[in-house]
């Protein structure tokens, strides 16, 4: 008996096959705006809708190489140091604040009697529903926008964490204090490092949404960003230069999620998540 | 009893709601005991070593450790669970440091090296056969490795009583056979004071130099108490001594003699001795006054 290539319960494909066919969508898809856009402009040179890659290759060169003729800066880098530095200031303050909020919330009772009522209710406003609450309590300037990243995301790490610190075996506890620890020291040294891989996944699970997030407050009230850009530009539909910085706001995530998986596989050897 | 007991429970009396657990559990170890308890499924062996932990605290009686009153969990006594003993994060070298560690470092520092405690704890791990795998994680070793490193872990902190709780539950025979082995060297070479818990009645009388039977399977004096109204006591308390750690005294005559009998003391359902009938051998053993 072999086991089959491809199809069924018992299917093992190869490594050729694995590659080929990870690829298959992606080309699928690329021929078929291909194919699409070259139709359009065969139709219609001066179409914007499916613009050509030799356009999108220009446009993006131009943004990325040519300072702006208005503020003079390099659209493309200046964009994506702003976008990334909202992030990070967002996301980074909901994963320490989540960090240790849940873990208290999981070790004693009565932080989590006292928090808990008001996080679970919390976590339930639509951030972007208060959005405007938030521009008017923090201003449009930066700290609007990230804190609604912070808002957006800090619920999810916060009930993340307090899981995660509840499913520590109690005996671990027990045996700590058996070794002399103070209630501190097992809280922030025997139960926070292992928390840190746990906290790293979650900061990637939660880095979906606060894209979601700084892209809708940079569309609504900004001056740089990625999408203040995209926003911008769409006023003259100039998908040559939306459909590239669509791209590479994807490979940005894709790029943070790969290198905080590595990070978590490189700092903590021993959790073991099946996630290889 | 020339010395202050290791450990001296009396009247110990616990309940959940309606259901009484444990009754008038009176009990006193002395200093290098190695006291295994046993009893059937259900009987409150984990109710007993948890309120000995400090975990949980009786509804009544008083329960001491060394001389004093037992607290929440502490370095008074130490504990080698059956599983989740340890931290999966160090590596076995950190695990057996981390003691030192939390009871002489601020938490809030980053760790400092101490070669002093550094070298003690290498040579635990020598004398455990562990010292190849000091840098090893815990999920790197086999069940069996894991357990000797929690038992070398708890020993550094030199605690006046090691709890066990069915420590050797987990691992298959013959891995169990040779923890047992090295348990019983490291309880003659430390000159430690034990209690294990387990429910295997085989490893109870090989390891124990006294053996408890806790049991909610006897009879008394009092009507109108349903079975599982009572609680459970200690029904048996035996001085083992065969003479040898050798394994072989498992295969024994007299051995297994001890088996069947306990089992038919503790274990039985069918088999209700009365209060006043209870096998107490032990000398340390608390006798309930004649009705």
């Amino acid at each position: 008996m072999h086991a089959p290539k491809l199809l069924g319960l018992h299917a093992s494909p190869n490594r050729g096959l694995r590659i080929m066919l990870g690829l298959l969508p992606f080309i699928l898809v690329i021929g078929l705006y291909l194919w699409a856009s070259d139709l359009r402009l065969a139709d219609n040179p001066k179409d914007k809708l499916l613009p050509s890659p030799s356009q999108m290759v220009d446009n993006i060169q131009r943004l990325a190489t040519e300072p702006d003729k208005r503020s003079g800066k390099i659209l493309l880098w200046s964009d994506t140091l702003a976008s990334l530095s909202r992030i990070a200031m967002g996301a980074g303050a909901a994963a320490i604040i989540g960090i240790l909020l849940g873990l208290n919330m999981g070790m004693f009772k009565g932080f989590s009697v006292l928090f808990s009522p008001v996080i679970n209710f919390i976590s339930m406003i639509p951030p972007l529903a208060i959005l405007p609450i938030l521009f008017i309590s923090f201003g449009i300037g930066e700290l609007g926008k990230v804190m609604l990243i912070f808002i957006g995301c800090c619920p999810f790490i916060i009930r993340d964490m307090y899981l995660a610190t509840l499913a520590i075996p109690r005996q671990q506890v027990v045996k700590a204090l058996t070794l002399g620890a103070s209630p501190l020291a097992i809280v922030y040294r025997v139960v926070l490092p292992q928390l840190m891989p746990r906290a790293i996944d979650s900061l990637r699970l939660t880095l979906g949404a606060a894209w979601l997030f700084l892209i809708a407050a940079e569309a609504i009230a900004s001056t740089e960003g990625l999408g203040y850009r995209i926003f911008l530009v769409r006023r003259y539909m100039d998908m040559a230069t939306i459909l590239p910085y669509v791209a590479w706001v994807t490979l940005l995530g894709f790029s943070i999620d790969w290198l905080l998986r590595t990070l978590r596989l490189k700092l903590y050897p021993w959790y073991q998540s099946g996630d290889h | 009893m020339t010395h202050t007991p290791k450990l001296q429970l009396s009247q110990v009396i616990k309940s959940y709601g309606d259901k009484r657990i444990l009754d008038e559990i009176n009990l006193t170890v002395a200093p290098g005991e190695f006291c295994t308890l046993v009893g059937p499924s259900g009987c409150g062996k984990s109710t007993l070593l948890r309120m000995i932990l400090g975990q949980e605290f009786p509804d009544s009686g008083s329960l001491q450790l060394d001389g004093q009153p037992a607290h929440f969990p502490d370095p008074s006594r130490g504990i080698v669970f059956q599983r989740y003993s340890l931290f999966p994060h160090l590596t076995v070298l950190d695990n057996l440091l981390l003691g030192h560690r939390l009871s002489h470092q601020n938490w809030w520092l980053p760790w400092r090296a101490n070669s002093a405690a550094t070298d003690k704890a290498m040579d635990f791990l020598r004398r455990v056969r562990m010292d190849n795998a000091a840098l090893k994680y815990p999920h790197e070793l086999s069940g069996g490795m894991q357990q000797r490193a929690a038992i070398a872990q708890s020993l550094l902190m030199k605690p006046p009583v090691l709890l066990m709780d069915e420590p050797f539950g987990a691992l298959d025979p013959d891995t169990r056979e040779e923890l047992q082995i090295f348990i019983l060297e490291l309880w003659q070479q430390e000159q430690l004071t034990i209690f294990f818990v387990t429910h295997d009645l085989e490893e109870s009388l090989y390891l124990g130099s006294r053996l408890l039977v806790l049991s909610q399977y006897y009879r008394d004096d009092r009507i109108n108490t349903e079975l599982n109204q009572k609680g459970a006591k200690i029904v048996a308390d035996h001085a083992i001594d065969f003479g040898s750690l050798s394994t072989s005294v498992k295969d024994s005559r007299e051995f297994k003699d001890l088996i069947h009998s306990v089992r038919q003391e503790g274990f039985n359902p069918r088999v209700m001795q009365h209060v006043n009938e209870f096998n107490l051998l032990h000398p340390d053993a608390f006798h309930y006054p004649a009705a």
